[in-house]
């Protein structure tokens, strides 16, 4: 499994091998070079300092100087390469996961939370490129420092050198064990973290409501449990974690002390020179020091495995909004038809949200859509530019099954102004250019004058060039509603689809905008949900939604007369002007 | 999490904040302690282990003396196993406390945090309040967890190998500590210049996390306007600025090391070609030159580390300022002392029975306990506002609300309804004025029975991660299941919640973002009811509902609601029309009174809302 992660990865690293090998090479030169200085120094003694030849010093001096600012030279491009790969994969990683997710349908968003979607675009991705940044130069070093010093240590005696037959494969043993035992906690701690993170955040939004109904204590538990939680979580794998240092320990004294022991008899008894012992011990530490930050490799593997999975997770989420049965279609004229049409959020949820909904819209047509909070309207326009799949049924736009047209064209001929709307950091024009990127002066003044934003602009601190903020938090509800159908306009759309998008505004401004929308989008489609009877009122047909189910269509006078909960709005509005 | 702040800033008063934290660990500091001597000891270990080679081999390798041998072999054996023990132990142990410790500042920040008053949280944004739990926690934590075991270790070989070179050879260690002190001077100033990389990166990395949080949170929008390719664009602009200046930060930390490390090696050079010298001069012998440069190499190593775990520390002690600044800012003012308890009334009068079906505030005075019933008779004597000093928000507002009556109030958006709101739940302090309940000050009345008292529907609803069920059961904890869905269904959220994959055991995530506007706020419309207090406040809490549903909410509040003070802010007239009582706020000044009628009657500011020829937000 591990290997297979590392694979899916390895992929995103395409761009940035050649910085990768570079770093490599970089390391393994820096590699030599610093166990090549101690043989210089070892000449400088043992022939300068011992013949005295003063010449041969500094000869033997400026070499090892020379090794040194070469050692410089490709230490610092090795983290100079290391850095550039490390960076470079987490850039990729978050591209591909944002793309992901961006085609995300709310059903597969549903799966994931927001703030998990985030932490796993950042924090997880982190990790991956902290392991590649700090991992690479240990992952080459120790090796080639381990490798050496083997050799060496089995030039100076090779039956001395079998203590590493057993030390080796010791240390090796105790170092996979702590891993493999290590590595499912990390999966957990990141859950612990992510559920601590997830109850501060949501007492920071809502520290009103915990005011107003006395429940510090209550939260203060709640936030107890996952903390005592995290604690268990971190000092379990952590305890693990630093087991590798003892472990470490004990081998290497063993070792020592082994080689001691063994090499002493054996200079006793003349199969060892005594002056090679020392230079044996120097290389045994050398071996087992080279282990342990392996071991701190894997380590750092093992945290970076965690989040990887957690990446992929995103990553082979099946989408189930396709294009698999897109046909090179567009839409033209906008009529829809909604055919035994059923849907529920969730293929095993108990109750249909909207059952067996029978509606014909035809083209250039104004309908309004009238029901009950819950009674699922916003959820039955959301089906239209496929937002949401049908579950069962079949929905038609032209005619035709909107699976059958490819996404972007469908959206692109349907225009929604959502109930809770957004507005994004950045200038009124940019906002509004969302409708359309290359609106020419003139559209944009027109889409403004129709949805009645012309009459606060000026009002506005820097006119089209005032900044929104995040989500908009510089405008008023009132205002925000109007932009956001001036944004709409500016699509020139088949369909428009308004969710009671003009609660905030007043009558007046309201039949504005309504007439506004008949003069310049004459022949689009247009569904309006609504609370107040005033802005369905002059619809062609209003549809009453209850329950998720259509309760009846007719226009204005009609359900007046025959409908009893059309009726009931009518009258709950009829005193108080319908404000 | 972002990591904003934690890099680029030192401590302020490290002294101070040290004093802070070593108060702060306590009986935690015995087993601080206790792991300082387990490292000292295991780095001991380790040298003597190294300095031993020499001797043993010099006196019993040589001499061919094997029962000696065995005996320093069997010594050596016993130091390493003490070491190998107290390195186990104080990994173990220092894991431990670090956990205690960290788990222990969470919690008192995160009750600190509770107690704070409103105004804090409108003067600190989410993501900064929340750095002080992950970025700050985790730096605290982080260095508990390495830096505080490396440095007493690094220290410890870093005077031991000096210790050393200066017995072997007092002249050439001079070489050495002026190389360590070269090193070090570059080390520092390399770590403050890097710095300003990193500050660089973590801003960067604060841009793409709002950037990301943003279009994830707006991803219908972003789909129905099609407008993925550009954003991906926008994107990958901001992921590639993040990309290079992350790069430059850590190409220039990284490069630390190796920079070091040769210049270990110009040292080593240095001093083996001095060191020679120093032999055919005749100051000192080979015998003695060769473990003397074994030192020198030595000597990098834990320096290093020891200056990398100095830049650990520091993060952490800032780290720790920012959380005990915020462990010191003033809770909310509470100075009450009225409480509020559960009464019956009987033949003999009023008593105190905690079963009991009334409520009443317990006045404490001079003559002993007095109860006074709660009605919910609330006044405003002349009362003005401001959330900040400067800028008066309630300018001498009078008003009262007899027990059981329904006071609405209505004007623009921002004329200062939900202020008056803020200022009976006690969120924020008067400046000037009285506010009476049932007689008393607000002010003696303590807090949480003043809120208990209470039931507030506050405009932005907010849910928690939970079951609907608990979501309800978040106004009156005790509550049964059946009263649970008695208040749904007052709410009329019974039917929309018995549709939903598990009824009222569905789950709710991340602000329960997968309800509608409308669900929400019937959702909190239960939560309130539920609690059944004997003052309602319902502000904009139907602003997202039909107005036949609101209508059936509206029969169903007034069964619960009947004798008992409503105060209702609405944005459609036609939820407060039948109140006892309508103020128009205007600018922070109630410029008209009186019920529907009597209002119509003016034709005033209300006259003109009625009829639409004005406009609310």
């Amino acid at each position: 499994m591990g290997l297979e992660i590392i694979k899916r990865f390895a992929g995103y690293f395409h761009k940035y091998r050649v910085y990768a090998i570079l770093a490599a090479v970089c390391i393994a030169a820096e590699t030599v070079l610093e166990l090549a200085i101690p043989l210089v120094m070892s000449d400088l003694v043992d022939v300068g300092v011992a013949n005295g030849d003063r010449a041969y010093i500094f000869q033997q001096g400026g070499l090892m100087v020379g090794c040194a600012v070469l050692a410089m030279i490709f230490g610092v491009g090795s983290a100079r390469f290391a850095a550039v790969c490390g960076h470079g994969l987490a850039a990729e990683i978050r591209k591909a996961e944002y793309q992901k997710i961006q085609s995300f349908s709310f059903a597969n968003r549903d799966r994931f939370r927001t703030e998990s979607l985030v932490t796993r675009m950042t924090s997880d991705v982190i990790t991956i490129q902290n392991a590649v940044v700090n991992g690479m130069r240990p992952a080459v070093r120790a090796p080639m420092m381990m490798l050496t010093a083997l050799v060496m240590s089995f030039v100076i005696n090779a039956r001395l050198a079998l203590v590493f037959v057993v030390a080796t494969p010791t240390l090796g043993f105790l170092v996979f064990q702590i891993v493999r035992h290590v590595r499912p906690l990390y999966a957990k701690l990141q859950g612990a973290i992510d559920q601590v993170n997830r109850i501060i955040q949501e007492n920071l939004t809502a520290i009103r409501i915990v005011k107003a109904y006395v429940r510090g204590d209550y939260e203060s538990a709640k936030f107890d449990q996952v903390n005592q939680n995290l604690r268990g979580v971190a000092e379990h794998s952590f305890r693990l974690a630093v087991l590798n240092m003892p472990a470490l320990q004990l081998v290497m004294y063993c070792t020592i002390l082994a080689i001691l022991w063994i090499g002493g008899g054996m200079i006793v008894s003349g199969d060892l020179m005594l002056g090679k012992l020392t230079g044996f011990l120097s290389y045994v530490l050398q071996v087992l020091n080279s282990m342990i930050l392996l071991s701190n490799v894997f380590l750092l593997l093992t945290r970076a495995m965690a989040s990887g999975q957690r990446i992929l997770e995103v990553m082979d989420e099946p989408i189930d909004i396709t294009e698999e049965r897109a046909r090179d279609v567009r839409v033209e004229h906008g009529s829809v038809k909604f055919d035994h049409v059923s849907f529920k959020y969730r293929s095993d949820a108990a109750e249909y949200v909207l059952r067996d909904i029978n509606l014909e819209i035809r083209a250039g047509e104004t309908v309004g859509i009238i029901g009950g909070t819950g009674s699922a309207k916003s959820t039955l326009v959301q089906l239209i530019p496929r937002l949401y799949e049908v579950t069962e049924g079949t929905l038609l736009v032209d005619g035709r099954p909107v699976y059958e047209y490819p996404l972007a064209h469908l959206r692109d001929a349907i225009a929604m102004v959502l109930q809770k709307n957004t507005l994004f950091s950045g200038t009124v024009l940019e906002n509004l250019r969302w409708g359309k990127e290359d609106a020419t002066e003139e559209e944009i003044r027109e889409a403004c004058h129709v949805a009645c934003v012309d009459e606060f602009i000026d009002r506005l601190e820097n006119g089209y060039e005032t900044d929104l903020g995040q989500g908009g938090v510089n405008v008023s509800g009132g205002q925000k509603q109007r932009l956001c159908i001036a944004r709409a306009i500016l699509k020139k759309p088949k369909v428009l689809i308004m969710d009671d998008s003009t609660s905030a505004v007043d009558m007046v401004t309201e039949a504005k905008i309504r007439d506004g929308l008949a003069r310049c989008l004459p022949d689009t489609t247009k569904i309006i949900i609504a609370q107040r009877i005033t802005s369905v009122l002059h619809a062609d047909k209003i549809v009453i939604l209850d329950d998720g189910k259509i309760d009846a269509v007719g226009d204005h006078w009609h359900l007046l007369d025959t409908n009893k909960i059309y009726q009931e709005i009518y009258h709950s509005q009829q005193e108080g002007a319908g404000l | 999490m972002m990591k904003r702040n934690v890099i680029g800033k030192g401590p302020k008063d490290l002294k101070k904040t040290l004093r802070r934290l070593m108060k702060y660990l306590g009986f935690h500091k015995l087993a601080l302690a206790a792991v300082a001597v387990m490292v000292v000891i295991s780095a001991m270990a380790n040298i003597m282990g190294t300095y031993l080679l020499k001797p043993v081999i010099q006196q019993f390798i040589e001499p061919g003396d094997l029962p000696g041998l065995a005996r320093a072999v069997a010594l050596m054996g016993l130091m390493y196993g003490i070491g190998v023990l107290c390195t186990w132990g104080y990994g173990q142990l220092m894991v431990h406390t670090a956990q205690q410790v960290v788990s222990q500042i969470r919690h008192d920040l995160f009750t600190h945090t509770q107690t704070l008053p409103l105004s804090y949280f409108d003067g600190h944004t989410h993501g900064e309040l929340m750095s002080h739990f992950t970025n700050d926690v985790d730096a605290v934590n982080e260095a508990l967890n390495n830096s505080f075991t490396v440095i007493i270790q690094s220290f410890v070989m870093v005077v031991g190998t000096i210790t050393m070179l200066l017995v072997l050879n007092v002249a050439l260690s001079a070489i050495v500590i002026a190389f360590l002190l070269l090193m070090s001077v570059f080390m520092f100033i390399s770590a403050r210049r890097s710095k300003k990389y990193y500050a660089q990166q973590q801003a960067g990395l604060a841009d793409l996390n709002g950037f990301v949080e943003e279009m994830v949170a707006g991803q219908k929008v972003e789909k129905v306007f099609n407008h993925e390719e550009k954003d991906f664009e926008e994107f990958c602009r901001r992921n590639e600025r993040l990309r290079e200046a992350g790069t430059k930060a850590v190409s220039y930390a990284g490069m630390m090391v190796p920079a070091v490390v040769s210049l270990s090696f110009f040292n080593y050079a240095v001093s083996a070609c001095v060191g020679g010298l120093f032999v055919l001069a005749g100051l000192t012998d080979i015998a003695t030159l060769s473990p003397y440069l074994v030192y020198v190499r030595q000597s990098a190593l834990p320096l290093n580390q020891l200056t990398q775990q100095a830049n650990f520390f520091l993060t952490a002690m800032s780290g720790a300022e920012r959380i005990f600044e915020m462990m010191d800012v003033e809770p909310e003012v509470d100075e009450g002392k009225v409480t509020l308890v559960r009464t019956r009334t009987d033949s003999d009068g009023v008593h105190e029975d905690a079963g009991g079906p009334d409520y009443a505030w317990k006045v404490p005075g001079e003559a002993g306990e007095t109860l006074v019933p709660l009605q919910g008779d609330v006044r405003f004597h002349d009362v003005s506002f401001g959330y900040v000093p400067e800028k008066t928000v309630l300018r001498h507002v009078s008003l009262y609300a007899k027990p059981g009556q329904e006071i609405a109030f209505v004007g623009s958006t921002g004329a200062g309804k939900t202020t008056i709101i803020n200022l009976i739940t006690r969120f924020y302090e008067i400046q000037s004025g009285t506010i009476t309940y049932d007689g008393i000050d607000l002010r003696d009345i303590r807090k949480d029975d003043l809120r208990r008292s209470l039931s507030v529907v506050v405009q932005d609803t907010h849910l928690f991660t939970g079951t609907i069920a608990d979501n309800i059961r978040y106004g009156r904890l005790e509550a049964t299941d059946e009263e649970v869905r008695q208040a749904a269904i007052l709410a009329n959220a019974d039917s929309f919640i018995r549709r939903l994959p598990d009824g009222y055991d569905t789950m709710l995530y991340g602000d329960g973002d997968n309800l509608s506007q409308g669900q929400r706020q019937l959702l909190a419309i239960a939560r309130a009811a539920v609690a059944k207090p004997p003052v309602f406040i319902l502000d904009e809490a139907t602003s997202s509902i039909d107005t036949r549903t609101e209508k059936l909410i509206g029969i169903g509040l007034d069964h619960l609601m009947e004798g008992r003070t409503v105060f209702v802010i609405a944005h459609r007239l036609s939820t407060v029309r039948n109140a006892n009582a309508i103020m128009v706020v205007e600018q922070g000044e109630i410029i008209e009174r009186g019920d529907h009628e009597a209002l119509l009657q003016q034709k005033g500011r209300y006259f003109q809302l009625y009829t639409g020829q004005a406009q609310l937000s």
